[in-house]
This record gives structure tokens, sequence and C-alpha cells, in this order.
């Protein structure tokens, strides 16, 4: 090839303390390619471009920038280069305008009434919407991504690192998305696509880099790959299958929820309308929807922790369960696990064993007399651990000192244990390895097989299809009408995702790549 | 009432709004970077002392000024070390520095008790400043129409400016402005420092203005007011305005109370005791941060960071 | 150079306990070169106001009467900051406790018995609580911010106290000085050795730590609290009240203080007048954090915030300095122990200025 490579990185290796982050990782970028680099949680890849983007330097490697070594000292210096990324949870700030908050992306001041102009022009160029002095809050997740977008392409990058950016995107928005990174390719400009979604890459990229644990295992051909072999690459090793065992049968009705309606709570926040679904014993029920549509609310309205104003609209085993607090609810069998682990689902400066204490005191008999027997819940955190082999010292461990996975399988560990009778999870496998996720979702499989039901509620479509037996889609604090996984339109799915947030001038036809689940 | 009567008033409320008006804008920036720094007491109180000892050893009320600024910043310098750098408790720290400010500046005080220093001489000349009516508008310290400037110059500086919009976006959401490439922690020291600086020219009014000499802790808890009238005006310079007048007033009110102000014309309020007036201030503060909170805004217009630490993560 | 933090696997126990113990040091070492640079004998300041009330056995009666206020309010305030929960009126609790025990003191005369200083003092902690109420309730119904309250509060108790001590409750044999009457000698506290001032207040000051142990580290209620300042959804993630939990922290806080103003009216002053509120309110908060908000903890930073008060009277006349300085230290106390806090939960590293090395904390990528 006659010109260097845009970006040219070889023996990239960055050491954190006990984790070798990135090993001897080389791959070029060319000019007007999309390259993808793939890998599960925790295989390096937001470290690889956090080095790009300046944030963190290596220990060892150099980067060449078009053919000259470089050493990127901060963000400034990259945007300087051309390279604008766009991460994939947003830096924005709510409560101030989309304009304000894309003169805090540029590095030079430029008069506010200049910027809007330049905005404008991006915007009609690129086909984006976005109305500048919008407050960010009152935006969709889909348009604040636009807000980036916008702020990287006015510094007119050679090279564009997008974060992640599909994991928070209807279908619809997918499709509008990799229309802009198309025509931005055509015009030159190199993209460093991070994902881990494998049929969006054969979609969308030329080139992929496939990470694992730090280091490079191929970058390859999406187009000659299929799904299922750079998944192989990705996890290093066959797919498992979750076993299910032969002959299901569900039975009666064992969570009813009907006309369950929330106010907001706060000027951000999601108020649930008339929601209404019915969970069968051994039944897994999913709810899919785009992150911010009330899938936290509704979460907290059937633990308990937002406390019901309407007397029947939770009921388990045809018993009301919603005047019950948090506590009384659990000791009734109904579990659960929000989305965010630390400092929702557990305490992160709290030892595992206390963490037991949190969910656990009072079905397990921790408690008598008012005072807590340490005894019983170390007994039961360690239970916990051997059960579903969390990687940690032991009960004494602090939980923030565990990884995310594991964490997150003591969590689900310590409500599973307790046998209940409804299991409500939040997006189980958020940021979870691969053998962890499959763990997780065995345990699913295996509690709701002894009868309970169980609601699983996840952005990631894939999941709830792989898992799930019924599936409702939330958006904008309603929920659609169930309908079982086995005759699921995925197209329909994504509509009723985009619900009333749709662009109306969207594709309504998803492209077979795209709408293609593997 | 006689206009002289009202004229006198009006420049006592004046007077008495200045300190915590100062105070108050000074805050304002702090908290607006996400800094919650409750040693506003403190800081007055050494800007307070810092301004009376360069005043007496330069004998210009000026350099007393700068004196006052910057015996605030620095105390406030400990703070910032503190919260920014090691990451300790921000109310903590502020109350920590508040214990501080009071025993320092008493010290440092001992060896100035009973002094007199010169005060500032009026900035217009005698015919406007002296004039019965006309000192209405020119017969002040310096010190108020400096905090009276700085009232637009912080809106502006907030709303218009480059770094009033960083400043904003530090607050809002610290990570955030990490991740863009904004020093949080910088950005977050300049507004503690401005917030120390203002609180010790506050501080100074006291000593400097409204008696020449130095008492220990003479500021009088004025620094928890200020804290309360940032709560009170949701985080806005205007507003912030209108309730230092209004707490002004309230304490205008107690030495109206005390002189017998009431007297035979509105005998039923002469006749509440004076401690009743003078508690006033501090009732009310509790009265309006209630009302703010009932009204449901003040999770709104808050700075999102406020109070909490910042650690940059990966 | 700059300073890289380390998270810690598990907090340090041996950093726990051997901070506090060092800023006692670090303050007493400061203190001694920022004397000297004032021109004060700052070694004598420091034996004066750190050790002459230990080796001095005739001063141990004033260390005890001074620490018996100081543990118990700090005892209130560690649980309320345990739950993230800032009550810094704690001054004002105390003043309206002293008032309450005061006032069932006028009202039940002077000749009343022995057992009236029951009611006394149960009006003294309900007093301090129900004063410590009103920024409760604000913070349940209104989420009104309690840090400003309390302290307003206080404020207005000193109004209240200037009200009662020169108006209602004047001693009329007195000479027109605004106090109130001294209680009659049944009504005071018993002392407990004869020929001292340590009174039973002291004794309770002693006890009440461990059972505060008790109940924080082994009750579900201490559960609740430490969850509740720890993570708060967390707490409402396992079935805990928020509001209950505001309630508790600022009642039990406001108790506390009340029963120190009582004890301390019916046991050392023997009558409320205007120099009453003396910053014992403040000073525990000092004392509340310099024993990690650790019952126990609380009991011995008790003591030795008692000492530098002791030994700062003794300073005032060896060394004249004044009375506030005993603030400057206990400030530097807090300051050594906030700054140090961090040497619990992270390793600190100074490491020379080299831009190759950007961030700070491990990554878990």
């Amino acid at each position: 090839m006659q010109t260097p490579p845009r970006l040219d990185l070889s023996g990239i290796t960055k050491r954190f303390p006990g984790v070798l982050a990135n090993d001897q990782v080389s791959f070029a970028v060319q000019p007007g390619e999309i390259h993808a680099l793939l890998g599960e949680n925790g295989a390096g890849k937001s470290t690889l471009v956090k080095m790009i983007y300046g944030i963190m330097q290596p220990d060892a490697g150099e980067i060449r920038w078009n053919g000259e070594r470089i050493t990127i000292q901060n963000p400034k210096a990259a945007r300087k280069l051309g390279i604008g990324m766009v991460f994939q949870h947003f830096s924005l700030f709510e409560a101030m305008t989309v304009l304000e908050n894309i003169a805090l992306g540029m590095d030079a001041n430029i008069p506010a009434r200049d910027l809007e102009a330049k905005i404008v022009a991006v915007m009609q160029q690129y086909g984006l919407k976005l109305e500048p002095h919008r407050i960010v809050s009152t935006l969709s997740v889909g348009e604040r991504q636009r807000i980036e977008i916008v702020r990287a392409l006015l510094l007119k990058p050679n090279l564009l690192i997008m974060d992640e950016p599909t994991s928070v995107l209807t279908p619809q928005e997918v499709e509008q998305l990799f229309v802009v990174l198309r025509q931005l390719a055509s015009e030159g400009c190199s993209i460093l696509y991070i994902s881990h979604k494998l049929h969006e890459i054969k979609a969308l990229c030329h080139t992929a880099t496939i990470l694992r644990g730090g280091k490079l295992v191929d970058t390859c051909d999406p187009a000659v790959e299929t799904s299922r072999s750079m998944a192989e690459k990705m996890i290093g090793g066959s797919l498992k299958d979750i076993q299910r065992g032969e002959g299901r049968a569900l039975g009666t009705a064992k969570l009813t929820v009907q006309s369950l309606s929330v106010a907001k709570d706060g000027p951000f926040g999601i108020a649930l309308k008339d929601i209404g679904f019915s969970v069968k014993a051994g039944e897994i029920f999913g709810i899919a929807g785009v992150a911010g549509n009330g899938q936290n609310a509704l979460l907290l309205a059937l633990s308990g922790e937002t406390p019901s104003t309407s007397p029947e609209a939770i009921q388990i085993d045809g018993t009301s369960v919603a005047p019950l607090t948090a506590k009384q609810r659990r000791l009734a069998g109904m579990a659960s696990v929000p989305e965010e682990r630390n400092g929702h689902a557990a305490v992160p400066d709290f030892s595992l064993s206390d963490n037991a204490i949190l969910t656990a005191r009072d079905r397990m008999g921790m408690v008598s007399g008012g005072m807590v027997n340490a005894h019983s819940a170390r007994t039961y955190a360690g239970e916990v651990i051997a059960a579903f082999s969390v990687k940690a010292t032991g009960p004494a461990a602090m939980a923030d000192s565990l990884s995310g996975g594991n964490l997150q399988k003591f969590i689900m560990g310590r409500e599973i244990m307790q046998k209940p009778q409804v299991l409500v999870v939040s997006q189980p496998t958020w940021g979870v390895d691969a053998g962890a996720a499959a763990a997780i979702h065995q345990a699913l499989v295996d509690l709701a097989a002894t009868g309970s039901a169980i609601v699983v509620i996840s952005q990631d479509l894939d999941e709830l299809l792989s898992l799930c037996d019924t599936l409702a889609v939330i958006n904008e604090g309603r929920l659609s009408k169930p309908m079982p996984v086995a005759g699921a339109n995925i197209e329909e799915i994504g509509l009723l995702m985009g619900g009333v947030h749709g662009d109306p001038n969207a594709p309504t036809h998803i492209s077979a790549e795209v709408a293609h689940a593997y | 009432m006689s206009p002289e009567f009202i004229i006198a008033s009006i420049v006592t409320i004046i007077g008495l709004t200045t300190p915590i008006l100062l105070a108050g804008l000074g805050e304002l920036v702090t908290e607006k970077s996400g800094v919650l720094n409750l040693g506003v007491e403190g800081m007055m109180l050494m800007g307070a002392i810092c301004g009376f000892a360069a005043t007496a050893f330069t004998f210009n009320p000026w350099l007393g000024v700068i004196g006052a600024a910057a015996g605030g910043a620095l105390s406030s310098m400990l703070f910032a070390i503190l919260v920014l750098q090691l990451n300790s408790n921000q109310v903590a720290t502020g109350l920590a520095l508040s214990i501080f400010g009071t025993g320092l500046s008493s010290l440092i005080g001992q060896s100035f008790t009973g002094r007199i220093v010169p005060q500032f001489g009026s900035i217009f000349p005698d015919v406007l400043a002296k004039d019965p009516i006309w000192k209405l508008l020119f017969g002040y310290s310096p010190l108020v129409y400096f905090a009276l400037i700085m009232v637009p110059l912080t809106a502006w500086f907030l709303k218009s400016t480059r770094a009033g919009l960083i400043l904003r976006a530090v607050g809002e959401n610290d990570h955030s402005a990490h991740s863009i490439g904004y020093s949080v922690t910088g950005v977050r020291y300049a507004a503690i420092a401005f917030g120390g600086a203002m609180a010790g020219i506050g501080g100074a009014y006291f000593s400097m203005v409204i008696t020449p000499m130095w008492a220990e802790r003479m500021t009088a808890g004025r620094g928890w007011i200020a804290l309360a009238l940032v709560v009170f005006a949701g985080w806005r310079t205007g507003r912030l305005l209108a309730g230092a007048y209004f707490f002004g007033f309230l304490m205008w009110l107690e030495l109206f109370a005390k002189a017998n102000g009431f007297g035979n014309t509105m005998p039923f309020l002469q006749a509440i005791p004076s401690q009743f007036w003078a508690a006033m201030p501090y009732i009310m503060t509790v009265v309006a941060l209630t009302l703010i909170s009932s009204r449901g805004n003040v999770g709104a217009s808050a700075p999102a960071c406020l109070g909490k630490p910042f650690l940059p993560s990966t | 150079m700059r300073i890289k933090l380390e998270k810690r696997p598990a907090p340090s126990t041996f950093m726990l306990i051997a901070t506090p113990i060092a800023s006692v040091l670090l303050t007493m070492l400061i203190g001694m070169l920022v004397f000297d640079a004032i021109g004060i004998d700052g070694q004598r300041a420091v034996v004066d106001i750190f050790l002459t009330p230990i080796l001095a056995s005739y001063k141990w009666q004033d260390v005890a009467v001074k620490a018996a206020p100081l543990i118990i309010i700090a005892l209130g305030l560690s649980i309320g900051n345990r739950a993230q929960i800032w009550n810094i009126g704690a001054e004002g609790q105390y003043v309206i406790g002293a008032l309450c025990a005061a006032g069932v003191g006028i009202a039940a005369g002077p000749d009343a018995p022995a057992i009236t200083l029951i009611p006394m003092i149960l009006a003294g902690i309900i007093g301090g609580a129900a004063w410590a109420a009103i920024p409760a309730l604000l913070k349940i119904r209104w989420d009104v911010n309690e840090n400003l309250t309390t302290l307003m509060l206080t404020y207005v108790s000193f109004q209240v106290l200037g009200y009662l001590v020169g108006g209602p409750w004047k001693d009329t044999n007195g000479r027109n000085f605004p106090a109130t009457a001294p209680l009659p000698e049944q009504l005071t506290l018993p002392i407990l050795f004869q020929g001292s001032t340590v009174h039973l207040g002291v004794a309770i000051a002693l006890i009440l730590p461990f059972i505060f142990w008790l109940i924080m580290s082994k009750s579900v209620f201490g559960f609740q609290i430490r969850v509740v300042g720890s993570a708060p959804h967390a707490a409402r993630h396992g079935g805990f009240d928020a509001k209950q939990t505001i309630w508790a922290a600022l009642l039990i806080g406001g108790g506390m203080a009340g029963l120190a103003g009582a004890l301390e009216f019916t046991g050392s002053l023997k009558a409320v007048n205007l120099g009453f509120p003396s910053g014992y309110g403040f000073t525990a908060i000092i004392v509340a954090f310099l024993g990690r908000l650790n019952p126990i903890g609380c009991l011995i930073a008790g003591i030795v915030l008692a000492i530098t008060y002791v030994g700062g009277q003794v300073a005032q006349t060896t060394v004249h300095i004044p009375n506030s300085t005993a603030g400057i230290f206990q400030a530097m106390m807090l300051f050594f122990i906030l700054a140090s806090d961090i040497l619990i939960r992270y390793r600190v590293r100074f490491i020379p200025t080299k831009p190759a090395i950007a961030d700070k904390k491990e990554a878990r990528v």
C-alpha cells in the first residue's frame, strides 16, 4: 500500500495491579476503514482505546499516526491529531443545553453563535437531528448519542472511536447510526468500532480485530467469518448452550401484576403506566427495552422499594403483596436483583458476609431478638460462594474487592439460594464475562425448573431471546402485550422498543443483517 | 416615620447585608463547582483578623482588604487540600475549618485586642457621601459597592464565559468533565480559593467597616447564614442578592426592637422579648430552607455533584 | 512528585487505630512548632496542654467531669454520622436539655424530693430529642438539609436560653445576673467520691459506650445504621426504612446531647446562666471523628479532648495563651484524622512526576 496506515499499533502493553490489561497488541487501521475491535467484557478493549485517546499511556509499545511515531499525552492532544471518541457512557451534562455540551467538548473557544452555525452545518451534512437549545436531560438516549457524535464530527476527525455505541439504541436507531458511519468512512475517516455484537460487526465493518484476555487473537475479515466462528475466537472455546430439562410444563400463574402505576420520582424519572402481566410457575418472563424507559422503576415497584399505591396491583399465588414493604415481600417469597450492583444490590465496603445479612437475614434465620447472628451469616455467605463458584477469599472479603462478574454471581446466588417463589432480576449479566454469564443463565433456568416464576429485565435482546419463554417490551413506562419467544418477530420487538421515540423518518423495514440475531 | 429614619434604616440594612452577600457569592461559586465548604464562618473570621492585621501594619485599608482576601483564601486551601487531594468528607472538613478559623483568629487577634485601625474614606466627594439624602446612594464603604458589583459580575462569569461554563460542568458531572480533559481538581481549587477570598472580605467588613476593632467570634454565625442563603437562592446570583437583603432586613429588626423602635406606636410588638427578634434570622433561615425544599426544586437546581468526592476512575 | 492511591483489598485495621494516635502526636508536634514561631514557649504549651492534666493527679477529676458530656454527646453523634446524617447542632440540643431539666426542677420547687432528679434528667433527654426532632421532621417531610437546620436551631436555643434565664426563670435572690437559682442540694447529682467533683454523670459516661458498642456492632439496628450510611439504595433494597433511620439518628443524637446537658446542669454547674453553652456540642463532633465513630473510640477520644480543655486552662495561666487555643489544637486533630481517613482504604504512594504514568486507580478492564 502506498499510504501508511492511519493508525498503527505495535506491541502495546498496559499493566494494572494484578492484571495485564493489554499484552503486546499490534494492529493497523487504514484510512476510510471501519475496523472492529471485538472482545468480551474484560478483554482489554476499553483500556486499548483509552491509550489511543490519550486517557492513559501504554507501559510499552509504540503508536504510529500516518506513519509517524507519536505519544498521545492527553485527550486534547488526541483531538488535535484528529482523533475523536464517542464514549459508551456519554460524557454529558444533564442540566445544560446541547450547545453548552458541545462547546465544552471543543478545545477552542468558539463564540456561541458561530458554534451553533457549525453544528447546524454538520447536522445537515450527516442527517443528524438535534435542537441546540434543548436541555440534555429532556433528550432520549439516541439523541444524546447524537450530541457526542456531532461533538466528535465538529473536529473533522481522521479517526473516530466508537465505544459500544449500539448498546443503548433501538434497532432502527442502530440502522441510522450505520448510515452515518458509512458516509464518514466513504469520506476517508477511519472508524474504530468497539463492540461484542457480532451481527453488527458483520453488517458494518471491513476488518475485525479480536481481543481475549488482553491478547490479540486474530485480525480477520468479518465478511468471510461466521458469527459463530468469531464468537468462538472471542470466547476461546465452543459456545455452550443453556441446558433445559426435558418436557418442561408451566404451572399456574404465580406472579400477577395488574394496573400497576407509579408516579415518576424526581424530574428525570420515568412514570410507570398501567402495567399488567402474569408469570406462571416455572416460566421465565423477559422484559426488553432501551435503557431509561422505566425498567428501574418497575424493579423497585416489584421489590417493594417504592411503595405501591394500589392495594391489588401485585399478587403472588393470588394473594396481594402490594401493601407489603420490601422486607415483608421478601418474607412472602419475592426476591430481586437490581441492575446496579455497587451500592444497590450490594454494599461495596461491606464484607460478603454482611452483604448476606442485607437481604437474607430474615429468610435464612440470621436474626434473633433484634441481634444479628454473625456465625450463620458467615456460613450462608460461604455456601453461596461455594455453590456459585464465586472467586473470593471468603465470606470476609469486601464486596468491592470482587470483579464485577464474581460479585454478580454472589448476588444472584444470595437470592437464588433463598429459594424465592418469585425472582425479579435486572441486567443479570451486565458487564459479566461469558463464563459467569452462562453460569448465571443456567442458575436462572434451574430455579425456574423448581417452580419459581422469574422476571428478567434486560437491554440485551439476544440474552432475552435465548433465555425466556415469554417476552414483553417496556417503553416510556408502558409495557407491551406479552408474546411467546418461540414466535417472536424481531422487527416488531424493535418497533416496540422504539415506541414514540422512534423517528418517523426511520426505515420501517430493518435490514436483515441487523435483525439477524445469532 | 421620618425620611431621615428610613434613610438611616436602609443604610443599616445595606451594611448588615454586605458580609453575607460577599460570603454567599463566594460560596455559590464554590458550590457550583461541586464542592460544599461548610467552613465559611471560619474563613470569615480569618478574613476579619487578617484584614485587620494588614491594615494595622500598613495603615492602608485597601491593603487590608487584600490581606483579608488572602487570609480567607489561604485558610480555604487547608480545606481544599484535604477534600480534593485526600478525599476527606466535605461536611466534616468544612466543620473542622470553621472550628480552626475560630480558634486561629482568636490566637492571632490576641495581640490586636483594643487596637483601632484607620477606616476607609468615602470614595465619593463629601458633598454626595455626607448629604442626608444622596448618602443613600453614595455614602457607603467601598466594600458595599464591591459586593454589589460582584453580583452581576459573578452571574456573567458563570453564564457567559467559557471558564464559567467549565466550572459549572465540573460541578454538574465531574467524571464527564474529567473524561473530556478538564482538570476537575484544578477548577475546584480555584473555586474554593475564590469562595475563601470572598468570605475573607465579607469577614473583614466586620473588623474594618462595622467597627474598626477586633473581637473574638465577631462574625457571630453570619457564615452559616451565608451558606443557607446559597440554598435559599437556588444557586442563582439574582436570588442570592434578594435573599441577602431579606436577611439584612431581619437582622435590622433586632436592632430596631432593641432600640425600642416599636415603642409606643406598636406596643404589642415591643412587648415581644428582644431574643425573639435576635432569633428571627435563624428561624427564618429554617423556614426559608423548608419552603424552598418543599417546592421540590432544590434537588433539580443544586449542582449534581455537590458534596460528592471525586476520584478519577478509569 | 505526585500522589498515587492504590486501593487496599480490605480496610486496614492497623491504620484505623494508628491514625487517631498519629493525629494526636502530629498535633502536638505542629502545635509546638507553631507556638515557637509566634513567640510562645511551644514545648511548655504542649506539655501543659497535653501532659499536665495526665501527670497531675489533682487534675484527673477535672478531666473526668469534662470528658463526661463530650463522650455522651459524641456517642449520639457517631450514630448519626455513621448514617451520613449530619447533626451539627448538638450544642443547641445540649442547652435545651439543660433548660428542660431546669424547668422541671423549678416547677418542682426548692423542697422537691431527691427522686425528682429522675424526671429532670428524663426531661433533659426528651427536650434534646425534641429539639432535634424539628430538623428530623423537616428532613423527612421536605428533604430539608439537616446540617444547616440543626445549626440554625442552635442559635435559636441560645436566644431561648437568654430569654428564660433573663426573664421568667431569673433568680430573684441573685444580683440581677441572668441565671437560674442554684439547685437545692437534694436535686444535684450524687458525687461518686467524697470530696471530689466527680458526679454520677461520669459513671454514666463510662457505661454508655459499652451499651452503644453492643447495639452498633451486634444488633440489626446497628447494621441498619451502617448500611444507610454506606449505601442508602442498598439499605432500601435490604428492606430498611430510610425515614426511620433519620428519626433514630437525630433523636438519639439530640437525646444524648440533652442527657449531657441535664447531667452537666445537675452534676456540675447546678444553675443555668448565659455561659452554659461552652462548646461541648461542637467539640463532641471532633470526639466522634477522633474516636472513628466507634463507641469505645469515643470514650477514649472524649478523655483526650477533655485533657486538652483542662490543659488549655493550665497553659492559659502558665504561657498566657488565649482560651481559644485549645480549639486550634482540637481542630488540628480533626484535620489530621480526616486527612488520614484515606489511609484506611488506600495505600498512598509518592512517585516522581513522569508524564508516562497518567492514571490513578487500578482499573478493572
